[in-house]
């Protein structure tokens, strides 16, 4: 069957806004990595392994398991906050979930810079946060939380919970209740159905879910600059300081590579454990 | 006088004010197949949520093996349920979907193997364990979903219109095994289910819902053949309700005045002169006859004197081993008949347009009160 005009017009659009702005960059990225770094021009169009060579450093490696335990704690939390909300937004009588839906993504509609700076505002000495905390009682001096890992924590897992909290409602809206009440049914708790049937089920948006954290926490550059000071060094500063401030192009490349291998790696990892289960998983 | 295995006294449940189950009283014996029948929404399935543990009702009482389970869990109840669409988990084979119970409960590796594989003998799927549920088709996963549930020897097993998703020769064939099962395992079986059929071929007792009330309740013939109100009896398979008006009584028998002709009729109730009723006659209760050959033949005259009232057929419907024949009383009434082929004759007896003498085998038919 000969496909419709329309059709082809619109898939070749798709196909080339994704060569263009997708591959094409990707591509140049993985091309410069392999260069050598060049003082005056940025680059020197000589192949060399020494950006690679140098990403594997002791300081270096120290500050990718960093970067690695922070967005894996942010991506925990992330979970551990989103999957109660997910849950409660798909089980919700269907009146409430679009508005629960939409206070989900309502702060998309700002630009994140502009949200982490009126975290600021909130986590600060005489901030929101410390304001409500002395005139409770609770503390008797501000508590500091700007430019400490928490504040961090904080602004990561605000950011991204949406992230997480979409695919899981996916996960959890599909779920039939009845497999819940077959479980119950065949003398397991509660607690037994969550761990032997909900979870396994909703297996596809824990793990898009944590694919969709992980990576862009690991990224997230101007989060830990604002709120954690530069004290707190994540791969995405790195990267971002290779680029701007150090100005080794071919060492921030490198970097960003690495982090695309490691997620793939990652990702390769849960399909084949999920192949070995013998079930089909769709993400 | 065993003590029955679950009783409801006086249930009721509703759902955001719309009344689901209205002042249900019970009682489930021992061992018995029970199949609670009515259409869509009279409250059958909230019945058996309620047994399941899955609904708690607002009032009444309902107890199992004497204890009341009120606030009882679904976990902790010693019933099992086989869902209308299976509920199957399907991220676990057919082996683990069968074993969960029992791993729930701590049994064995070894226990659980030899039960299972007991299990999946009985329903007659001993080579399927390593499948997943959807590789199977619809008859194997009723037949996992079976076995899932009897695995954990429950004193009650809940079906939930555990057929209504099988094709009709599939249906057929599972109703028989389902009796089988029950036989075999002594297990009593609360069936729920629209389909009279189903009800009836399975059932030691049919118990009729309709509006979350029991209209009746009894052995498949009693329900089909003594039928207490005109609803039990027009949703039980085809009928005709003729009216009339009893006019005296002989002896054990009432006349009365039906479609215009005076007969004699047996009923199980009282009733007073000038009483109006509804006599209800199964399509294949009555004898018809042409009036041609009453006026040529005396001696079918004398065997059909007892068919009184008078009508025209306006048309024959083929059924396979019976045909069915539309007639028109004189006074308007439209009745069904279904008749048995003449085995000598090549062609139907009856023609549209043919005048007939109808009557009705004597005793066969139910007088009720007249209602509405």
């Amino acid at each position: 069957m000969k496909d419709s005009l329309f059709k082809r017009l619109v898939v070749s659009g798709v196909l080339g806004w994704l060569v263009l702005f997708g591959a094409v960059p990707t591509l140049m990225l993985l091309a410069v990595s392999f260069l050598s770094r060049d003082p005056d021009n940025l680059i020197k169009p000589v192949l060399s392994l020494s950006s690679y060579a140098e990403l594997f450093q002791p300081a270096l490696g120290a500050m990718l398991a960093e970067s690695m335990a922070m967005a894996a704690t942010a991506t925990l939390l992330c979970l551990l906050i989103g999957y109660p909300f997910a849950y409660v937004v798909a089980r919700a009588d269907r009146r409430y979930t679009r508005t629960l839906l939409l206070l989900v993504m309502i702060p998309f509609w700002t630009n994140t810079l502009i949200r982490t700076y009126a975290l600021v505002a909130v986590l600060k000495a005489d901030g929101v946060v410390n304001k409500l905390l002395l005139l409770l009682g609770v503390v008797d001096a501000p508590v500091k939380l700007m430019y400490t890992p928490t504040a961090v924590f904080i602004g990561l897992v605000y950011t991204l919970l949406p992230f997480m909290i979409l695919p899981l409602y996916a996960a959890i809206e599909k779920l039939d209740c009845k497999l819940l009440e077959a479980s119950r049914d065949l003398g397991a708790s509660r607690f037994s159905t969550f761990r032997k049937i909900t979870i396994p089920l909703t297996m596809p948006g824990i793990v898009s879910g944590c694919m969709l954290v992980f990576l862009p926490a690991l990224g997230m550059f101007y989060i830990p600059d604002i709120l954690g000071g530069a004290r707190t060094m994540l791969l995405g500063n790195y990267i971002r300081d290779q680029f701007l401030a150090a100005r080794n192009i071919p060492l921030g490349a490198a970097a960003s590579v690495a982090m695309t291998v490691i997620m793939g790696l990652m990702l390769a990892l849960y399909y084949k454990s999920v192949r070995r289960a013998g079930r089909k998983v769709r993400i | 006088m065993t003590q029955p295995v679950v009783t409801l006294d006086g249930v009721s449940k509703s759902f955001d004010g719309e009344t689901a189950v209205e002042n249900v009283s019970l009682s489930i014996k021992d061992g018995e197949f029970i199949t609670l029948l009515g259409p869509s929404g009279c409250g059958k399935t909230t019945i058996l949520r309620i047994l399941g543990g899955f609904e708690e009702c607002d009032s009444g009482a309902v107890e199992l093996d004497g204890r009341s389970v009120r606030g009882v869990p679904p976990e902790s109840r010693t019933v099992n349920t086989v869902f209308q669409s299976y509920a199957l988990f399907p991220h676990m084979n057919v082996f683990d979907n069968v074993a969960f119970g029992l791993r729930i409960a701590g049994k064995t590796e070894a226990e659980i193997h030899r039960t299972v594989d007991e299990a999946l003998k009985l329903v007659r799927l001993e080579s399927m364990g390593r499948r997943m549920p959807k590789e199977l088709s619809g008859g194997q996963q009723q037949r996992v979903a079976i076995a899932r549930a009897i695995v954990n020897k429950p004193r009650v097993l809940l079906l939930d219109e555990p057929l209504s998703a099988l094709d009709y020769r599939l249906r057929k064939q599972m109703q028989k095994e389902l009796k089988e099962l029950q036989r075999t395992l002594g297990i009593t079986f609360v069936l729920v289910t629209h389909d009279q059929e189903e009800a009836f071929s399975m059932s030691d007792r049919v118990v009729v819902m309709n509006d979350g009330r029991i209209e009746q309740v009894g052995s498949p013939r009693e329900i089909y053949e003594e039928p207490t109100n005109l609803y039990v009896a027009r949703f039980v398979g085809e009928i005709n309700v003729l009216d009339g008006t009893v006019t005296g009584r002989q002896g054990e028998s009432y006349t009365a005045e039906v479609e215009g002709a005076s007969v004699l009729v047996k009923a199980r109730r009282e009733f007073a002169d000038g009483d109006r009723v509804h006599v209800l006659l199964r399509p294949e209760d009555f004898r018809v006859e042409v009036m041609k050959d009453l006026e040529e033949s005396p001696d079918l005259a004398h065997k059909f004197a007892k068919a009184l009232l008078k009508g025209t057929v306006d048309g024959t419907c083929y059924r396979g081993a019976t045909y069915d024949v539309d007639i028109t009383l004189d006074d308007g009434k439209r009745i069904l008949v279904t008749e048995f082929f003449d085995e000598d004759s090549e062609t139907l007896y009856f023609h549209a347009g043919d005048r007939v003498a109808v009557g009705w085998f004597e005793g066969w038919e139910v007088i009720l009160p007249h209602e509405g």
